[in-house]
């Protein structure tokens, strides 16, 4: 029987085109997306990774809410220039807390994926403000509002929850705490213990970010996240460096 | 409507418009209920509606023109569908237009409901989805329909499902200018406009695959096997990719399944295939009903169009990696997604060579014809961006092409010339057939829209391929000192010609589109343009016979 012969028992049977098609598209996902959640190097744990603190987390927010992925990679490449440019290349471990990923897919504007510590909180809020005063040649929108909006804290008890439930190792602590943990990360004036605040969540900065310490808006939320990216894992001690040479499989 | 059935009806609405006035209250955020607002909106209208029993579909019936006289054929839902395409489309365009606008002037942003970051989803989605799907829900009705010689299965879900899509337009839309958003590229509305989008898609499946179990042929039309592999493998890749955790079941923020790199992959498993399935598959569909059609010619090769089909869709599925390519990705994935894109070369010519050799003996049509040069300008760009695609999936290319604009003139090429170009020319069949006229108002304003969107094309990718190189190149150049060149924003003042000129491109295409829908509004209304044929060759029956020597008198020789 010649294939075309063959054929025309599925062209003629739509249930059992209908099956031969669904198998045939699964085949290819089922390859490539089921390892990726066994395999050592995609789920490794590497020192210094911990889950975002509430006053991060509401940023990451708004940074998704802005659609800031549309213009800003958070992936630096094993490549010279951008490592001279932007600093390591991004490991899969740190973006294991995110979701969903900001890896993004077009550079508009530069990657963020390390923009933490590179600049100072001032400049952060200038620059947001309008990004023309600071960076002449640059294209991106102004977000003054977001100075002027205070943070709609709402529950992030509710938040951590929702994150805990789909993997991020919250402790019940976090949980509990977490409207307190907001403000404080904020505001270190503001009522809570500290020191269990930052032994919950190393290296988390706390300090008022937008110059404004009297109400916590939207610009602090935001500048808290981009602040802290990147500067989880120490990429520049010997030990990680060490670990970076040894890296195989990219 | 009997006075009973429009006051059970109208009681219906009224508890949904409440359920809906008790979330708006209760919604955590603003931008669930604003979504709720609309969902009380359109409740409420259907309440009034059925109340008054007012009917204000005979209104809109007359202001489009529907014809009175019942089709053999339930073109109904197809007639509104291509209505839908032509708006969304003018809408898509116009939003593309004022984000290339703001990439050139910065100054075009308005915070924060119309900032770049929220408006560039608001394109992309309603190109693809709301201009995009529409085509593809209308056509396939009206393919599944003739192909198999049958009337739509469920006539009432085939309603649905148009107005269902409509309502899952408009609640995305709305939803990226209120900060709704997944961002997850290609699916960024939010869990419960998946879910709803869910309903409607296996709505879909329903009457499509009814309607083939219904059909008087016995064998199944190879333009069909795209559709059901185009609606079956988009409802797998949509629900996979969104599954989500809600923060409340009264608010619109989720959070994904998956993170990081899981999570990567399989956003790119869905983005690559949305353009594999819904922008490839769904429009060869197409192709492969309106191609043969128009040209009155049988498809080239059967046994190639089984070839094509199956390879196509199988190998389709593994070429998202190359997203992701240099990324913390496992490097077996992406060299994986890299082969697989590159294979994929072959059955996507394969598709283009079945659909450019349909026109074998007919090829006089490209000049004479101008949908046929629109259904030929389209495969030529298949072919050239199915080219293209492998090409910037190589590795080493891809170094330089990734998050540059060369990805964005890329997708353009695609998206303009094959599948806006495509569904123009089904758009331009199916008028005068759906409309009962002889033929559109203006062949020659065909001819007009097909210049102005192949001139825009090119403005746009030739622009981006010079930006993206351009761009890619002054990252990575380093001095005689060692030393990087040239700063980040060097190469964003690099990019403002570029930018100007893609606008332009787009103007051009947008104005293309302005045509088109004088022409549709035209041949509506049933005038025909007194024109000059497109075939002018001047035919003169005195002259058209052989030279006879007249017998004259002879001239004696010296």
């Amino acid at each position: 029987m010649t294939m075309t012969e063959r054929h025309k028992k599925l062209e003629r049977n739509i249930t059992l085109l209908a099956v031969c098609t669904l198998i045939t598209v699964a085949i290819g996902g089922l390859v490539q997306i089921t390892p990726l959640f066994y395999l050592d190097n995609t789920i490794e744990k590497v020192d210094g990774m911990r889950p975002y603190t509430p006053l991060e987390q509401a940023g990451r927010d708004i940074y998704i809410r802005e659609g800031c992925y549309v213009c800003h990679s958070q992936m630096i490449r094993p490549f010279r220039d951008e490592v001279e440019r932007y600093g390591a290349y991004s490991l899969a471990a740190e973006s294991m807390y995110d979701h969903p990923f900001q890896w993004g897919s077009k550079r508009t504007g530069p990657d963020l994926a390390r923009v933490g510590g590179r600049y100072s909180d001032e400049w952060h809020v200038q620059h947001l403000i309008n990004p023309q005063a600071v960076v002449p040649e640059s294209v991106m929108p102004q977000y003054g509002f977001l100075a002027g909006t205070e943070l709609a804290v709402g529950d992030p008890s509710a938040t951590l929850t929702a994150l805990s439930r789909v993997g991020v190792p919250y402790s019940q602590e976090d949980i509990d705490n977490a409207l307190m943990d907001l403000f404080l990360q904020a505001d270190p004036d503001a009522e809570g213990d500290l020191e269990d605040f930052q032994r919950r969540y190393p290296k988390a900065q706390v300090r008022d970010y937008d110059g404004d310490p009297s109400r916590i808006t939207e610009m602090d939320a935001l500048v808290a996240y981009l602040q802290m990216l990147g500067t989880l894992v120490d990429v520049d001690s010997a030990a990680a460096q060490q670990e970076l040479a040894q890296e195989k499989g990219r | 409507m009997q006075a009973e059935t429009a006051l059970g009806r109208t009681m219906l609405w009224f508890v949904l418009f409440l359920v809906s006035i008790v979330v708006v209250a209760t919604a955590a955020d603003g931008g669930f209920a604003a979504h709720a607002v609309i969902v009380a909106l359109v409740c409420f209208v259907l309440m009034w509606m059925s109340a008054s029993r007012y009917d204000p579909a005979s209104k809109l019936n007359s202001f489009f023109k529907m014809p009175d006289t019942p089709s053999k054929y339930d073109d109904d839902p197809i007639r509104w569908g291509v209505l839908a395409t032509m708006f969304w489309g003018i809408a898509g365009l116009a939003a593309g237009l004022f984000i290339a606008l703001q990439l050139a002037f910065p100054q075009l942003n308005f915070e924060p409901y119309f900032n770049f970051g929220r408006v560039r989803p608001l394109h992309t989605s309603a190109v693809i989805f709301a201009f995009g799907g529409n085509a593809l829900i209308a056509t396939s009705f009206y393919v599944v329909q003739r192909t198999c010689r049958a009337q739509l299965a469920f006539p009432g879900l085939a309603r649905f499902v148009f107005w269902g899509y409509q309502l899952f337009i408009v609640l995305a839309a709305t939803g990226y200018l209120l900060g709704v958003t997944q961002s997850r590229e290609y699916a960024e509305p939010e869990w419960y406009v998946d879910l709803w989008l869910t309903i409607v898609w296996v709505a879909y499946f329903i009457v499509f695959v009814g309607t083939i179990v219904r059909r008087r042929e016995p064998h199944i039309y190879v333009a069909n096997w795209f559709y059901l592999a185009f609606i079956v493998t988009v409802a797998m890749l949509h629900i996979v990719n969104n599954l989500a955790m809600p923060v409340s079941l009264l608010g619109a923020k989720s959070y994904s399944a998956f993170a990081g790199v899981q999570d990567a992959l399989t956003q790119w498993w869905y983005g690559h295939n949305a353009v594999g399935f819904f922008l490839t598959a769904g429009f060869l569909a197409m192709m492969y009903y309106f191609v043969p059609k128009q040209a009155e010619r049988p498809v080239y090769s059967y046994r190639l169009s089984i070839i094509h089909f199956w390879s196509l869709i199988f190998l389709y599925i593994w070429a998202g990696p190359h997203h992701l390519h240099y990324t913390a990705l496992p490097d077996w994935a992406q060299t994986l997604g890299m082969v697989f894109s590159i294979m994929l070369w072959m059955p996507s010519w394969g598709g283009m060579i079945n659909g450019l050799m349909t026109l074998n003996g007919a090829w006089d049509k490209i000049r004479t014809d101008p949908i046929i040069r629109m259904m030929v300008m389209a495969l030529a760009f298949y072919g050239m961006s199915t080219f293209e695609g492998p090409m910037l999936s190589i590795k080493s290319v891809n170094s330089l092409s990734h998050y540059t604009d060369w990805t964005i003139g890329h997708v353009h090429s695609g998206a303009l010339g094959w599948n806006g170009m495509i569904t123009f020319a089904c758009v331009y069949f199916l008028v005068p057939r759906l409309w009962g006229r002889e033929r559109m108002y203006s062949l020659r304003m065909i001819n007009w829209h097909f210049w102005l969107a192949t001139l825009g094309i090119v403005f746009y990718a030739a622009t981006m391929w010079v930006a993206g190189i351009q761009q890619g190149l002054m990252w990575r150049e380093y001095g005689p000192d060692g030393y990087l060149v040239w700063s980040f924003a060097d190469s964003v003042a690099a990019m403002f010609p570029m930018y100007v000129l893609r606008a332009f491109g787009g103007l051009l295409y947008l104005s293309g589109a302005f045509v088109m829908t004088y022409n549709i509004w035209m041949t509506l209304a049933g005038k025909l343009r007194d024109e000059a044929p497109m075939r002018d060759a001047a035919y003169d029956a005195e002259k058209d016979r052989p030279i006879v020597d007249t017998p004259t008198s002879a001239v004696p020789a010296e």
